[in-house]
């Protein structure tokens, strides 16, 4: 469906030629599917235990020892407010680089390499209930599958989004 | 790196950093009087260097500038124009001058033809009125690769007179510039040497015979001795250019008996075979030195863990080469961090400079004495102190010190003065900055505090925390908002930047006689010993320096306080106990502390406190690893570190986890004490 769709609706005639391919990791957390460019990614970790950090937000799983670098762990079903992952030896943890920091990302299994074009990708249908959309780079659907390609330099930056408030949320809606 | 050239410019660079330095200590020594004439030879010699390697890489208006001042300072040192404070103004609006033109160099930016022209002036005005006249150096740029296209070689001979000494000339300086200038071999002629017993220290014995083969006119050379004209016998004589490769001739420069006087020119000589002591490396280079050391150090600790489960009797040399190698370890890592180790100098040097230009922008008179500038510390430390050091020094000579005037009604000497002074104690490097200004008014800063709404109107404070209400975020008592301080910036951030470098600040004040701040600082931010302690699952580090004692107590010793504290009874007197798995919101831990441990250590002020954990671990050295590199900053953590099993552990900063719990105690013993009163505000 996806190719089709996006060819029947020429929307940008400048990008419709040479359409723009990237290349996106795509990992679960539960059901869900969710996705990030390739280029961000540096590796992808097995669990470990991690030291955890006093007073941070709850998606904030603490840190590891990457190679002698300190870095920060973020459980993704948290940060979405699905409850809290229970890491076993399964669970991954996805190393991102975001401008100058290095983070990683706890997911539940890391699915797939996809290659999308840019005409692929659908806009998140704007009815603006829920904040969580603001860290969505777009939808995507891959073998009748929904993958939410997401934007983690938005999601784990402390000082563009300091917490995601249960109040923000009914405030929006 | 791949050209030379560039190689070459890199260290040119470095050097000009060094150099302007010295020059500008040099001319502050000489703003306060100095009248040694070393000082006055630094300060020439600085800009004579700057002023030749600018000549070698062609920076035509760096040359052209720093000549004339160059001119002017030899005038000034040989004593043809004697030194007048005004003149001080001048030098230092042209060392300015001269380093902008450095950095533009560097930067490789083109600087506006006209840039210090007015200082230019004023220098030639010094000059011209002594009847100096500058020479215009001519805008040749020496290549020395293309000499071979239009060179002339010259016999040059060069007998100094002792006048020349006397004046405090040196041949080695003429003698590099010559050398400068082209391919040299010279001759030194030493017949003239009488014995030992008949020589006189005053007078010159050396001549010089000198081949120079040089693409410069006979009149470059001559301009190399312009200075030490009348002073010398000197001949300049073109020969054909037919080049027999002559050895260069160096004869042995006499006894080692000599006096200093006549050793001048002897060194000149041999100054060119001399090995230098130091040796000049990449920052980086040190840097990745003291990365793989730190790792060394995890690495050590992973094995001494790994060793500890072994039996000694087993693997008997395996256990002791882990022992070994954990002290080796430790020299190699002292030996690595003092490398980088540096005095704070570096930083102290700027002061002098803006004392002089807050004191002129304000119109207040100070004086700024330093001492120990030689403290060494670790180039990290001294890098970020730069810039809290000279907020704290504005502070001081604008909050500080009062008005001439004020301080003559005062019965003070109207020149104020401000001690900057740097020691090593405990393992720690103490920075102070003391003046003798009017101390901080108590009640002046009370009421700024409750008019920002910092402290609540009816609060009783004691002396020392209205001193540290200067460290709160909002927080300035510049009645007037001046071009020097009241910017937004104020003494918390210099706070907050002392602490994020695991530092403290502290204040003590008179009034009427002055403050004093003092800092405490590590020596370094790579590495610490600490002691690794157990609280419920988790493991922390505690600064082994902080560490007086560690005890289990008896039931009979703990006592709670009303407002929920636990005390205990340690040397004669009730120390607070630190629930740190309360702090660090850690579970399973235990909290009591007669079945755990009490660490009890030493916060800021010297306040003992007693921190309740579960176990001590083991007492290692740890590398400090940021959190905010990837993260951020986490209260009561100083940093982390890697431990011998590879996991990350918090290093606990005391003297935030004193301050988190004095809030604590002290939201308790407010809402205890205001009940009553906030009743009619609910």
């Amino acid at each position: 469906m996806t190719t089709i769709a996006a060819n029947d609706t020429p929307a940008d005639e400048q990008a419709g030629d040479i359409a723009d391919i990237n290349q996106y990791i795509s990992f679960n957390v539960g059901k869900e599917l969710y996705a990030v460019e390739i280029t961000t990614v540096r590796e992808i970790k097995g669990w470990i235990p991690t030291t955890s950090l006093p007073n941070s937000p709850d998606y904030m799983r603490g840190v590891i020892n990457l190679r002698g670098v300190i870095v920060p762990v973020f459980d993704l079903r948290t940060r979405f407010r699905r409850g809290q992952t229970e890491p076993g030896k399964n669970h991954v943890v996805i190393i991102v680089k975001l401008d100058a920091r290095t983070i990683g990302i706890l997911v539940d299994a890391v699915s797939d390499i996809l290659s999308i074009s840019s005409e692929e990708i659908l806009t998140v249908p704007d009815l603006d209930v829920n904040p969580e959309y603001r860290f969505m780079e777009g939808l995507v659907a891959v073998e009748e599958k929904m993958v939410a390609i997401i934007k983690p330099r938005l999601l784990f930056n402390m000082e563009l989004v300091p917490d995601l408030e249960p109040e923000t949320a009914a405030e929006v809606a | 790196m791949s050209d030379p050239m560039e190689q070459f410019k890199v260290i040119f660079f470095e050097e000009c950093s060094e150099l302007l330095t010295s020059l500008e200590e040099g001319l502050m020594l000489l703003q306060q009087g100095d009248q040694d004439s070393e000082t006055m030879n630094a300060v020439f010699r600085a800009v004579h260097s700057i002023k030749g390697g600018a000549g070698a890489f062609g920076f035509d208006a760096l040359v052209a500038f720093a000549h004339i001042q160059e001119t002017l300072l030899d005038e000034m040192r040989s004593g043809t124009i004697v030194m007048k404070p005004e003149y001080i103004d001048v030098l230092l609006q042209a060392y300015d001058i001269l380093s902008e033109l450095v950095g533009a160099a560097q930067r490789q930016v083109a600087v506006d033809k006209n840039y210090g022209a007015e200082a230019a002036l004023a220098m030639k005005a010094i000059m011209e009125n002594k009847g100096v006249a500058v020479s215009e150096k001519k805008p040749e740029s020496p290549d020395e690769e293309s000499q071979d296209i239009d060179s002339h070689r010259f016999k040059i001979s060069f007998k100094p007179f002792e006048e020349l000494y006397q004046r405090a000339n040196e041949p080695i300086l003429l003698i590099r510039e010559l050398r400068d200038l082209g391919e040299m071999e010279m001759t030194l002629d030493t017949s003239d040497m009488p014995n030992l017993e008949e020589m006189n220290a005053e007078l010159a014995y050396f001549s010089w015979e000198f081949s120079l083969v040089t693409e410069f006119s006979e009149d470059a050379i001559e301009e190399v001795f312009e200075f030490v004209e009348g002073d010398c016998e000197l001949t300049i004589e073109q020969e054909n250019l037919v080049t027999p490769e002559k050895p260069v001739h160096t004869n042995d420069p006499a006894d080692d008996n000599i006096t200093d006087q006549a050793a001048v020119p002897a060194k000149s000589n041999s100054g060119e075979t001399v090995v230098s002591q130091s040796i000049r490396v990449e920052l980086d280079k040190v840097d990745r030195l003291v990365n793989m050391v730190g790792e060394l150090v995890i690495t050590q600790a992973m094995l001494r863990e790994q060793g500890s489960q072994l039996l000694v009797e087993q693997y008997p040399n395996l256990v002791q080469g882990i022992e070994e190698l954990s002290r080796h370890i430790r020299d190699l890592q002292e030996s690595v961090m003092a490398i980088r180790a540096q005095p704070v100098k570096s930083v102290f040097s700027r002061m002098p400079r803006l004392v002089r230009e807050l004191t002129a922008s304000l119109g207040k008179k100070a004086r700024l004495v330093m001492s120990g500038e030689e403290t060494e510390v670790d180039k990290t430390v001294t890098e970020r102190i730069g810039d809290p050091l000279m907020h704290m020094i504005r502070n001081s000579v604008d909050h500080g010190l009062e008005s001439p005037e004020a301080r003559l009604d005062a019965g003070k000497d109207e020149e104020g003065t401000i001690h900057l002074s740097a020691f090593h104690r405990g393992g720690r490097i103490f920075i102070e900055i003391e003046d003798d200004g009017a101390g901080i008014n108590k009640q002046v800063v009370l009421n700024k505090a409750i008019e920002n709404g910092l402290v609540p109107p009816d609060s009783s404070l004691s002396d020392e925390e209205i001193n540290n209400l200067i460290f709160m975020p909002g927080f300035s008592t510049a009645e007037s908002v001046t071009n020097v301080s009241g910017r937004g910036v104020g003494m918390d951030v210099v706070r907050k930047n002392i602490q994020s470098l695991g530092g403290r600040i502290s204040i003590s004040s008179n009034a009427g006689k002055g403050s004093k701040f003092t800092m405490s600082l590590p020596l370094t931010l790579a590495v610490m010993d600490g002691m690794v302690v157990e609280i419920g699952t988790e493991k922390f580090v505690l600064p082994l320096v902080n560490i007086i004692q560690t005890l289990r107590p008896t039931p009979q010793e703990v006592n709670s306080l009303p407002d929920g504290r636990n005390v205990m009874m340690f040397r004669d007197e009730y120390i607070s106990l630190v629930p740190l798995y309360d702090v660090f919101d850690v579970k399973d831990a235990t909290h009591d502390p007669c079945e755990g441990l009490v660490v009890v250590v030493e916060g800021d002020g010297g306040i003992l406190m007693g921190f309740i954990v579960d176990d001590l671990v083991n007492q290692q050295q740890v590398v400090i690893k940021s959190l905010e590199t990837n993260y951020e900053l986490i209260e009561g953590v100083s940093g982390a570190t890697i431990l011998g099993n590879g996991r990350v552990s918090l290093i606990v900063d005391i003297a935030t986890v004193q301050e988190m719990t004095a809030k604590k105690t002290q939201e308790t013993e407010t809402h205890l004490t205001q009940v009553p009163v906030s009743m009619e505000v609910h």
